[in-house]
């Protein structure tokens, strides 16, 4: 009787265990758009977000600062709320539920990366971010900056930012197939991948996962149009994207089973 | 004068009339073996420089279409050099070729005088597609519109000002993408009438002055100011070197290297490296390898600077020279086989070629932009590019031909033209 109690204890276990697996695969589905998809070698990392993991585990809350020109911004009626920085809010709360999400948002139009260096210890006495997105470059590139002096300042930056004491993740340019043959991005964008090696920090590859979203059809970065339609759902897809590499660079995969459990 | 001689090792018999004419049309003598110290004597022009001329011509015109698929077979993506150093080593080759024969028989006056009108044409073609350039950017202006990209589109600012930003064309400080080569070009002519003469007179004292000014420009940061920031991509006081270095050769100095370019060692150390640059860029694409880099390597090896041509640049150019020396004689007979015809024909009239390429890659890119191509129809535009490519070239010559054949053709010095390989 014992036996039979146990085995059925431990059936009922098991199925209950299935069901919770089904249904938050679901629900995870549910919650990322089809159109985002990425292939997981774009948002995976070598580099680990160590504040940010211990932040999650200890105080169930993570502190994120977005610094960024122009394109970290949308323009038009409630552009703020359809930004990728408030995506990125939406998509870690949705996945890290319990956690404390915060994200400060730094939007300087035009700013080259030097003019950005001289606010940083502003933004980071006042935010105190455990974790600093660093979107540059396009700046650098429109202002015919050298890549040289492109990578001191960014190199100098992104030392600022870890002396602090946070994580930082470098965001490259936008995937711009229009303005490719007369702004190229490409030095700059090189001079991002080596800083971030450099320094052992993360580096979320925009220009690599919006070009893949515009070859698998995702998007049609071609078009031309004056809507907001496309430019908030590819701002949508930019936060969740930049929520899988911050979650799979802080492995906090495993904290989200044990939060959900 | 000389008459040109048709190419007589072409099988015609299976072609047709028209191509036939095309290829009868002259592959110029008189230019000296690479290596001869001897430019006066008239000798089969040496069709290598054309070839790789040509070739580095459609690797230039594949590059500058950027994202196409075609990208993939261009050298740039197996080591450190890419098409530019191939473009400029040959330019200064045939540049003192042709000008240090003028300059040995008629005076340096009137070979200077030659090479500034050389650098005058190559000015004007520059603002020619400067002008193709405004026409592209202004249209996408008027019709590209697109929130997502607010930030980007601010590279269309300069239209705000065209006061500004035309006048600095004119005075070559404001470059559009793509548009680097030929303002270097103009730079390094102005520079070379004196070059020129310090190379006739003392080639090895020219040489060494070349490395010292390459030097001092990367102790100094010298270079040119551009608009409106920043330098020009392409220093020309480092380039310079590499452009002095193929005058040099021209003018014997690649006959005094034959003896090191035939030892086993150099082959051997040149092909190291060629493979050494080959792994390293093959980690630039595969992250996973990336990770084999030792972390003292490539502290010291990046960036590789393109601006001011790099060292690594420099070495796999010559190390990629000397294995081709090695590998594809003078007389190899490949050089005249239909296959490659195509490619020599477009090094023999390299600035028309050039400009034209810069042209197609405009177009190819603005067709590609508004019929949002993929893979297929980037090689479509690629190979159509380059069909038109050696279509204009086979034209040039045909016509080049039949100026110089007809009796009221008018009576040429031996300039640049008739040397066929452009200077």
């Amino acid at each position: 009787m014992k036996l039979c109690r146990s085995i059925f204890a431990t059936l009922a276990l098991l199925g209950a265990c299935l069901v919770a697996v089904c249904w938050d695969g679901g629900a995870r589905a549910a919650s990322v758009p089809e159109e985002c998809d990425v292939p997981q070698s774009l948002v995976e990392s070598d580099t680990d977000l160590p504040r940010a993991t211990s932040e999650i585990k200890e105080r169930r809350r993570l502190d994120i600062s977005v610094i960024g020109t122009g394109s970290s911004a949308l323009s038009g009626p409630d552009g703020v709320r359809f930004a990728y920085p408030a995506r990125l809010n939406e998509a870690l709360k949705a996945r890290l539920p319990g956690a404390d999400i915060a994200v400060t948002t730094h939007v300087q139009p035009r700013a080259t990366t030097a003019t950005m260096v001289e606010g940083l210890g502003k933004i980071l006495t006042d935010d105190k971010p455990v974790l600093v997105i660093w979107q540059a470059g396009t700046a650098d590139a429109l202002s015919g900056i050298e890549p040289e002096e492109f990578r001191s300042s960014l190199d100098d930056g992104v030392a600022t930012i870890q002396a602090a004491g946070a994580d930082v993740i470098l965001m490259n340019m936008q995937y711009s197939p229009r303005t490719e043959s007369m702004l190229d991005v490409s030095a700059y964008a090189d001079v991002m991948r080596v800083v971030a090696q450099q320094r052992g920090t993360v580096l979320f590859d925009r220009l690599a996962i919006m070009h893949y979203w515009n070859d698998a059809g995702a998007f049609d970065l071609y078009a031309a149009t004056k809507k907001y339609d496309m430019a908030r759902r590819v701002h949508e897809c930019i936060g969740w994207a930049l929520a899988s590499q911050i979650i799979n660079a802080a492995h906090l995969d495993a904290v989200r089973m044990q939060t959900t459990r | 004068m000389e008459t040109p001689t048709p190419a007589k090792s072409v099988n015609m018999s299976v072609m047709p009339t028209f191509a036939k004419q095309l290829l009868a049309t002259p592959v110029l003598a008189e230019a000296p073996p690479l290596g001869s110290g001897h430019p006066a004597v008239a000798a089969e022009r040496d069709l290598r420089l054309d070839l790789f001329r040509g070739l580095a011509l459609w690797l230039i015109f594949l590059d500058h279409i950027p994202q196409n698929i075609m990208n993939w077979f261009t050298i740039r993506n197996y080591g450190f050099s890419d098409a530019t150093e191939i473009f400029i080593f040959i330019s200064g080759y045939t540049a003192a070729f042709v000008y240090g024969r003028a300059m040995r028989e008629r005076g340096i006056i009137v070979a200077s005088a030659r090479v500034l009108r050389r650098a005058w044409q190559i000015y004007v073609a520059h603002i020619f597609l400067f002008t193709i350039f405004m026409a592209e950017i202004a249209y996408v202006a008027a019709t590209f519109d697109n929130p997502l990209y607010a930030e980007e589109m601010n590279i269309l600012d300069f239209l705000k000002s065209p006061d500004i930003t035309i006048f600095q064309a004119l005075l070559l400080k404001f470059k559009p993408v793509n548009m680097d080569v030929l303002p270097l070009y103009i730079v390094l002519l102005l520079l070379f009438p004196p070059m020129l003469w310090l190379l006739l007179w003392q080639p090895a004292f020219a040489l060494a002055g070349s490395a010292l000014l390459y030097v001092l420009a990367w102790n100094f940061d010298w270079n040119l100011p551009a608009y409106p920031n920043g330098v020009w991509f392409f220093n020309p006081f480092a380039w310079q070197l590499l452009f002095v270095f193929g005058a040099w050769c021209a003018l014997g100095g690649a006959q005094r290297l034959s003896g090191v370019l035939r030892s086993p060692i150099v082959l051997g150390t040149a092909i190291a490296y060629l493979v050494f640059a080959f792994v390293i860029t093959l980690t630039w694409y595969n992250e996973a390898l990336a990770r084999f880099v030792p972390g003292w390597l490539s502290d010291w090896m990046y960036p590789i600077d393109k601006t001011n041509l790099d060292v690594l640049r420099f070495a796999h150019f010559l190390a990629l020279a000397a294995v081709t020396v090695r590998f594809v004689p003078r007389d190899w007979p490949g050089l005249k086989s239909p296959l490659f015809r195509p490619a020599i024909l477009c090094g023999q009239h390299s600035l028309e070629i050039f400009c034209l390429g810069v042209f197609l890659a405009f177009a190819g890119q603005f067709i590609i932009s508004e019929w949002s191509g993929g893979p297929l129809l980037q090689t479509g535009i690629s190979l159509i590019g380059i069909l038109i490519m050696i279509a204009t070239a086979s034209l040039i010559s045909w016509y080049k031909y039949i100026e110089g054949r007809s009796p009221n053709a008018r009576v040429k010095s031996p300039n640049a033209d008739l040397a066929g390989g452009e200077a």
